[in-house]
């Protein structure tokens, strides 16, 4: 389990209440298509990614993107047992979607960088810590099922 | 490697970085050390308090290296040569300590920049900062 400070928890849950779930969602999706495009290869039924004004604006692309960062919000509300709040979805990426989990840590920093450049001064080398340990602390359990 | 948009991108992205080398390198390192604690090892002789005179400094020197870097991706061996060997011979950092400290500067890009920090311009600092990373790792052995 992983052990988290009050300060950290303040971090983690005071940002993520000012976070437009849609939006940040649909950007980290894109921005991981365009940055790594290596990532599109789990998306080949997603129509049109064959630039990065493609990705932006692909509605398949933002409608799961807001999936994603939804689903990374369970996390939030459950930081004391993320292991159990993505056993189900770890078995999913490894079984069903084939997954390799460094794709994983490759999400979560492109999420802080998201975070980063919509709260800008807010976002502070602690603020910044907390939310690492946050994804990497995701990015574990989505792997914990893998066989 | 880097085409000639992302070159262009990347130059154009540093004009916001001019005359802020310190205040960045000093963030993007102070972000490191709080983020990936285990690179402070490469510090035991640092005043590693926030603002200190020692991460300013050293923050500065970092971020003007890299706008050297900036002025010269086309030759980047040459350009880096004697921050290669110093690297290789004298500091022997880790490398994969230059990819944290490469994430922790895209986060500054992304605080000062905002929306200027478009997804083009993260992947063209993404390959930088990568090929940067490789060049001063390249004399490691």
């Amino acid at each position: 389990m992983v052990h988290w400070t009050a300060e950290e928890k303040h971090h983690i849950t005071s940002l993520w209440a000012k976070v437009n779930v849609e939006a940040c969602g649909s950007e980290a999706l894109a921005r991981l298509l365009i940055v790594y495009p290596w990532t599109q290869r789990f998306f080949s039924s997603f129509g049109n990614l064959s630039s990065a004004e493609a990705i932006l604006h692909n509605p398949q692309v933002h409608a799961h993107g807001k999936k994603v960062l939804t689903s990374f919000g369970e996390a939030v509300k459950n930081l004391d047992h993320i292991k159990q709040t993505f056993a189900t979805l770890s078995k999913l990426h490894c079984e069903k979607l084939h997954v390799d989990p460094e794709n994983f840590k490759l999400l979560g920093n492109i999420l802080i960088i998201v975070l980063a450049s919509h709260f800008a001064k807010e976002f502070t080398p602690a603020c910044q810590a907390a939310w690492q340990k946050l994804v990497g602390a995701v990015a574990h359990a989505l792997a914990l099922g893998y066989h | 490697m880097l085409n000639a948009d992302e070159k262009q991108l990347i130059k154009h992205a540093w004009e916001k970085v001019l005359g802020h080398q310190e205040d960045f390198g000093a963030e993007a390192l102070e972000r490191m050390f709080t983020v990936y604690p285990q690179t402070k090892t490469y510090f035991p002789h640092f005043d590693l308090h926030h603002d200190s005179e020692q991460i300013r400094h050293h923050g500065k020197k970092v971020v003007t290296a890299l706008g050297d870097a900036v002025r010269h991706m086309d030759n980047l061996s040459e350009a880096l040569s004697e921050l290669s060997n110093l690297h290789a011979y004298n500091l022997r950092v880790d490398p994969v300590n230059f990819k944290l400290l490469s994430h922790c500067f895209q986060v500054v890009l992304a605080v000062h920049l905002a929306d200027e920090y478009t997804p083009q311009v993260h992947v063209a600092y993404d390959k930088f900062l990568a090929a940067v990373s490789a060049v001063l790792a390249e004399k490691y052995r």
